[in-house]
């Protein structure tokens, strides 16, 4: 059967075409929102129309098998409207109230996890992992799948101070939002990659292979047309081989997840911050993890037990102070927590007014 | 019948209450060939605690340079249905709305075409199309296009760009995102489709400070709405809240970054001059306080993860712009830091980053900005800085 025939540069269609009749009776005429329960939330309009949204948790890595039976229930629910967060949750767009317990009733019947709005675990921020990249330290959606069981209540029911952003990267490039979350994981290696210098001058460029390490550990070898590797400058970044596949730096018995926190991006009472490194490894142990769950669990408990309401992890350590972060949680405190890279002095204690 | 593979490991995921990404690729393995190999390839990954998959080739559609991402697995004998399995990146609708009928098409040329496998959506907000083979690629493009898809961004290019839920579902959403979002990828559509620039460049558009699209953290160029007005308060909804058990002092004026509030248990008074904006007040008495008079947006330029420098945060450019379409002034902007950032960019090097290499002043004077104390949180501590001759002429 002959193709259709092909656009080239025509960019999205309009999103106009794909709004619900009462967004677009009500665009930017909003008057405000009340969360009714943790998966339901009613927007209502100057206008004193309102909009209802439903929002159920999702794996992001989806069959066209569940696509269409999301399709389905907005069909059925929604005159056929649907949306999906920049958290990868579903949200089902219900105009019409009373669509809403039936909804709730055959998502319920289906399986589907309701929640995920106000101060609670949302979905969690992630990247491929082994399902499909190329530099992954460690698996992202098993990890996703660990933490998300774990933590299920705090999803459906249960509230926290305030919001936690959890996020996993499935190496230090970083996919996924982890450099500003409140808790998250990501993957990383402990040994230098291995040089396959035979096959550096066929698959790799050296300029850019030496630019790409941010230590200066890499150099030329010119009697190979290949490079050299300093160990005591490589921080096992992995960026190398990126540029480089004949620098494999994949090592299924040191690899493992790092866990950083207090990150958060909103400027909300506080200037938006980065994550800051809590555990620098944790064994990589699938399919379920246990270690790493066991020490965002340790973590998270700590939040809820300190924090004041409104604070996110990252406000409320910045309160108490890193010090007592390290007591409240017993979490050790090594050299690999001391910055030795490009902020180091920024980080430096410069003061005597700190906590035993 | 696709081949059926053990799969022990990742059974275990298949357990508890979240739903499961083993069982989405298990729906799909059932029909398909490639997601019946992904699958088996994975279960061998999660014994052998590491991937199998090789960097991306050079792959794409007929006059483009992006969209698709090149992927081979280096176990291409022992599961030939991934041998290889390229990722397509269909640009997304702003703020992500879709229709029942758009997702039932799609499905079924990913089924004709692909593994069946997805991500709603790809960290930076494409609707990703989880991997098929290279002879399918120029099919799936026409099947997308004859129906006004394109596809995303990848490489250095300008990636598909984002934005929050905005006007469409949000009352504090200060800037029309979903439009800006839309007039910046239809703009920009040569500098996504065929790669020119030194590195990627992500835009994120976001209606206010609580930045629900992650932009200032993970954008180029951050787009956050805001005003210039004051914060209206209507006292009865105030006395509402306090009755409905909101510790207003504790919770509200406490907790005011600039201190520019003050609660007697009756009023509620804003200093407008010394408030920063910051939302705090206004999402959580969302019925009572409100942004007004002039709004706008924040341009914020250079956010990015660690490699190379350490992970970066977007800083400020244009402290208020007004975002009236066809947006004229931010896509004048961006030309000209583009222009820069062409003549100047090293390979791999994203604009930030070149930003921090050759200095602010040079940066700002390319794009035709005056310097102004919002530009930096501090000024410098130390006494070493340039004079140009025209600096010293200055009286």
């Amino acid at each position: 059967m002959a193709l259709p025939q092909r656009r080239t540069d025509i960019g999205p269609p309009h999103y106009k075409d794909f709004l619900p009749p009462v967004i677009q009776k009500n665009y930017g005429d909003w008057k405000y929102h009340e969360i009714l329960n943790p998966g339901v939330m009613v927007h209502v309009s100057n206008k004193g129309e309102k909009i209802w949204t439903v929002r159920v948790a999702s794996p992001r890595l989806l069959s066209t098998d569940t696509i269409r039976e999301h399709a389905a229930l907005a069909e059925k629910y929604c005159g056929g409207y649907i949306r999906y967060t920049t958290r990868h949750n579903v949200e089902f767009l219900v105009s019409d109230e009373k669509n809403i317990e039936p909804l709730l009733k055959d998502l319920k019947d289906k399986k589907y996890m309701v929640g995920g709005i106000g101060p609670r675990i949302s979905n969690i921020v992630h990247t491929q992992g082994w399902v499909h990249c190329h530099s992954a330290a460690c698996d992202a959606s098993g990890l996703v799948k660990a933490l998300m069981d774990e933590f299920a209540d705090y999803f459906t029911t249960k509230s926290l101070p305030n919001k936690v952003r959890l996020a996993v990267a499935c190496c230090t490039n970083m996919c996924g939002a982890v450099h500003c979350s409140d808790i998250a994981l990501v993957g990383i290696h402990r040994k230098i990659p291995i040089v396959e210098t035979d096959k550096i001058k066929n698959m790799c460029e050296v300029p850019s292979t030496i630019a790409a390490c941010p230590t200066g550990a890499i150099s030329p070898d010119p009697a190979n047309k290949a490079v050299k590797i300093k160990e005591e400058k490589c921080m096992y970044c992995g960026n190398c081989f990126s540029v480089c596949p004949a620098l494999p730096i994949a090592d299924p018995v040191n690899d493992g997840v790092a866990i950083v926190v207090g990150g958060k991006v909103g400027s909300l009472r506080s200037d938006p911050k980065f994550s800051k490194l809590a555990i620098p490894y944790v064994p990589n142990n699938p399919p379920r993890w246990p270690e790493v769950t066991s020490a965002v669990k340790t973590i998270l408990e700590a939040y809820i037990a300190g924090a004041r309401k409104h604070e996110r992890v990252g406000e409320w350590v910045e309160r108490i102070g890193w010090e007592s972060f390290f007591k409240a949680t017993k979490l050790p405190f090594t050299f690999q927590h001391i910055d030795d890279f490009t902020i180091a002095r920024e980080t430096y204690r410069n003061s005597a007014a700190f906590k035993w | 019948m696709p081949k059926k593979y053990q799969t022990p490991l990742l059974d275990e995921l298949e357990k508890g209450p979240f739903p499961s990404f083993v069982t989405e690729i298990k729906k799909a393995a059932a029909k398909n060939d490639m997601a019946a190999d992904e699958l088996g390839l994975l279960e061998k990954s999660y014994k052998t605690k590491r991937g199998y998959w090789k960097h991306g080739g050079i792959v794409g559609v007929r006059g483009y340079g992006g969209g698709v991402i090149g992927r081979y697995s280096s176990l291409a004998e022992e599961f030939p249905n991934v041998a290889n399995f390229h990722t397509v990146r269909i640009n997304s609708t702003s703020a992500f709305f879709y229709t029942s009928k758009f997702l039932n098409e799609m499905c079924d040329i990913w089924d004709k075409y692909g593994s069946g496998l997805t991500n709603l959506h790809g960290s930076t907000g494409d609707l990703v199309l989880l991997g098929t083979n290279t002879e399918n690629l120029e099919p799936i493009f026409a099947e997308f296009s004859s129906r006004g898809w394109d596809l995303g961004g990848s490489g250095s290019a300008m990636r598909t760009p984002s934005c929050c839920v905005g006007p469409a579902r949000c009352e504090w959403s200060n800037i029309d995102t979903l439009e800006i979002n839309y007039a910046v990828t239809q703009e920009f559509q040569d500098e996504m489709h065929r790669p020119a620039f030194p590195y990627k460049f992500k835009f994120k558009t976001a209606g206010c400070a609580v930045d629900c699209i992650a932009s200032i953290a993970r954008a180029d160029c951050s787009i956050i709405g805001t005003w210039k007005g004051k914060i209206s308060v209507d006292q009865k909804e105030v006395a509402a809240y306090a009755k409905n058990g909101m510790n207003i002092t504790e919770e509200i004026v406490n907790m005011c970054p600039s201190q520019c509030m003050s609660y007697d248990g009756k009023e509620l008074k804003i200093d407008d001059a010394n408030c920063v904006r910051c939302m705090h007040c206004i999402a959580k008495m969302t019925k009572a306080l409100k942004g007004t008079g002039e709004k706008g947006a924040t341009i914020l330029i250079g956010s990015k993860a660690p490699f190379v420098i350490g992970a970066t945060l977007s800083h400020v450019i244009v402290p208020f712009m007004k975002m009236e379409a066809p947006y004229d002034e931010l896509k004048d902007l961006v030309r000209k830091m583009w222009e820069w950032w062409d003549e100047h960019g090293k390979n791999r090097e994203r604009i930030g980053e070149l930003i921090i290499r050759r200095g602010m002043r040079e940066f700002l004077e390319f794009i035709g900005i005056d310097p102004i104390p919002q530009h930096v949180k501090e000024p410098r501590r130390d006494p070493f800085y340039f004079w140009t001759e025209a600096d010293l002429q200055k009286k």
